[in-house]
């Protein structure tokens, strides 16, 4: 791991009286990275990103932004933008003024860019109306247009699409990686799963302030591992077919639902399609079943469950992806 | 370009402060109350013959800003303070706009000096404002004539329009204690009307404490003995004791104000917005 890295946490923690917001974090984001800060609403999410962002002091712990700390001067910010929860303006002013405003906080030449951030985050139209007239999405479009006029080489965006209607999620993906593929380096933080599926190649998944996954998003679908969907003929035959067989594991039938297991890799699907026409149940259906990074996410975030359970879970998942958490 | 900075801040904070309804709700009474008070004696025989200079206010326009001075002192001008520098830190909370502010390239301090010398500059401004309204609307009720002294002699009034404006500087030093005691619980209150409410109260509270028994030896020492500083430079010669205690006691109510203020706003987690 670079000690520049644009992002480092290192036991990242932050206390509210008995509460811990954000417990022990250590992540890296590496550049030209999209990472997905992924976890549900009260996960420690922004909390984290506002100490990234200097805005909060750590209980303990550190956060580093290109190899500085934003606690003890804002110069660690200097290639660094974003914004917590909604990005925030005066609404008593244009969109145009409040960029101005910013920008003369940045210093260089960020006004200059001002009119090109309205242009991408296409705002230009309605530079000169009050903010107060703006609607969610456009504020958060004009919190993008902010954050680009610091020309950042790190974007740190909390819940981007949150609050925008269906075109607007599209949009604000759309622009999340055109930025990406022109090099810059986006942390992102989402309780979304199909948005940090869409956008990032890296993911952590945070739950109740810790992290319990963190690497790289294939290796998560990897470790989720192929979970199948099956129907046949004969489906009591088909169980006994699946039984104690190589590369099969985790074989579940719910009433009349479809079978479902879990296959090693691909081959271990193919024999088993054989042996089932070898056996006679007749496949109706067999099929990756969709839902199963989505399984693994509420698996991983959700209630506070059977410890022993979760902690086995965890070292699987570490197995299978090289202990990468 | 020149890194930003104190200045780029305060800059802003000109700008923001230009756009808001409360500045000129401020200003506008700092001019309003003058002027209502120069037609109330132009349309009306008599004068407030119980407050220094008072009787004088049918004889010489000078008189108009020295009376308004003394009135405006109880409530008035520290509320005039009070509207924007309660509110320039606790806004930010309001609007959620302080973490878009310090994620740029300035440091929290010079965030802080910024909106303190913004703060201190409406309150200048609104003095100012008052003062020279109320001069102007004093000469044209009651004419440019001498202005006689707290000690009976009797100024030119030229020299007489000197000593107006020695008063009100010497006026802007409790006026700017209250401006700092103001940021303060806008700082630590984080709500604009807490603020206001609560300096406007320890406005009038300081007036009061004097007339508790046993307590009136504070006298010298409380903020509100120093909006009355100015009445030294009326006397013959001018007696600077007053002016002097002013300028320690309202530095001692403004420095450790600005001091707890800054120290807040620079620990603080910013968590809401």
């Amino acid at each position: 791991m670079s000690e520049r890295a644009p992002v480092a946490l290192r036991g990242l923690t932050k206390q509210y009286g008995r509460i811990t917001a954000v417990d022990d974090v250590s992540l890296t984001v590496n550049e030209g990275d999209v990472f997905g800060y992924l976890g549900p609403n009260g996960a420690g999410k922004t909390t984290s990103l506002r100490m990234m962002l200097g805005l909060i002091t750590p209980t303990a712990g550190e956060a580093r932004v290109f190899g500085h700390d934003p606690q003890k001067s804002v110069d660690a910010l200097a290639d660094v933008a974003g914004f917590v929860e909604a990005p925030r303006f005066y609404p008593y002013l244009d969109g145009m003024t409040n960029l101005r405003l910013v920008a003369s906080l940045d210093g260089n030449d960020a006004k200059s860019r001002i009119a090109e951030a309205l242009d991408v985050v296409e705002l230009t139209d309605r530079a000169d109306d009050k903010v107060g007239g703006y609607s969610h999405g456009m504020r958060q479009r004009l919190g993008i247009a902010a954050a680009l006029i610091r020309r950042p080489k790190l974007l740190l965006l909390d819940e981007p699409a949150t609050g925008l209607d269906p075109g607007g999620m599209r949009d604000m993906r759309a622009l999340i990686a055109r930025l990406s593929a022109e090099g810059m380096t986006v942390m992102l933080s989402s309780h979304l799963l199909a948005e940090v599926e869409e956008l990032c190649n890296r993911v952590a998944i945070v739950r109740s302030g810790r992290i319990v996954y963190e690497g790289e998003l294939d290796e998560l679908r990897a470790a989720a591992g192929l979970t199948i969907r099956l129907r046949t003929s004969d489906d009591e035959v088909a169980l006994r077919v699946l039984a104690d067989r190589r590369g099969i594991s985790d074989v579940v039938r719910h009433g009349p639902a479809p079978i479902q297991f879990r296959a090693a890799d691909e081959a271990a699907i193919g024999e088993l399609s054989r042996a089932l026409a070898d056996s006679g149940a007749l496949i109706l259906e067999l099929a990756p079943s969709a839902a199963t990074l989505e399984d693994l996410f509420f698996e991983l975030t959700e209630g506070e469950g059977d410890a022993q359970a979760e902690e086995k879970r965890l070292d699987e998942l570490s197995d299978l992806t090289g202990g990468s958490q | 370009m020149s890194r930003p900075g104190t200045l780029t801040v305060y800059r802003g904070e000109l700008r923001k402060l230009r756009a808001q309804k409360r500045t000129y709700l401020g200003l506008g009474a700092a001019v309003l109350v003058p002027i209502v008070f120069a037609v109330a004696v132009a349309i009306q025989p008599g004068e407030p013959a119980d407050v220094p200079f008072g009787r004088y206010i049918n004889d010489t326009g000078l008189a108009f800003p020295l009376v308004t001075l003394l009135f405006g002192s109880i409530w008035f001008y520290p509320l005039i303070a009070a509207l924007v520098s309660g509110d320039i830190v606790a806004n930010e909370d309001n609007n959620g706009t302080l973490k878009t502010i310090l994620t740029r390239s300035v440091e929290r301090s010079q965030i802080f000096f910024g909106k303190v010398i913004a703060a201190f500059s409406y309150s200048i401004l609104a003095i100012i404002l008052s003062g020279v309204v109320a001069t102007i609307a004093g000469i044209i009720v009651s004419g440019f004539n001498p202005i006689p002294t707290l000690s009976g002699t009797l100024e030119t009034p030229e020299r007489g329009l000197l000593l107006v404006a020695g008063s009100l500087a010497v006026y802007l030093m409790p006026i700017l204690a209250i401006s700092s005691f103001a940021l303060l619980l806008s700082t630590v209150f984080r709500n604009s009307a807490a603020a206001v409410v609560g300096t406007l109260m320890f406005s009038l509270l300081l007036q009061l404490v004097v007339i508790i028994p046993g307590l009136d030896g504070l006298q010298p020492y409380l903020l509100s003995t120093q909006f009355n500083s100015w009445q030294g430079l009326l006397r013959t010669p001018a007696d600077w004791d007053p002016i002097i205690r002013a300028a320690w006691v309202c530095a001692a109510y403004a420095i450790p104000s600005l001091a707890i203020a800054l120290t807040v706003f620079l620990r603080r987690d910013v968590a809401g917005g």
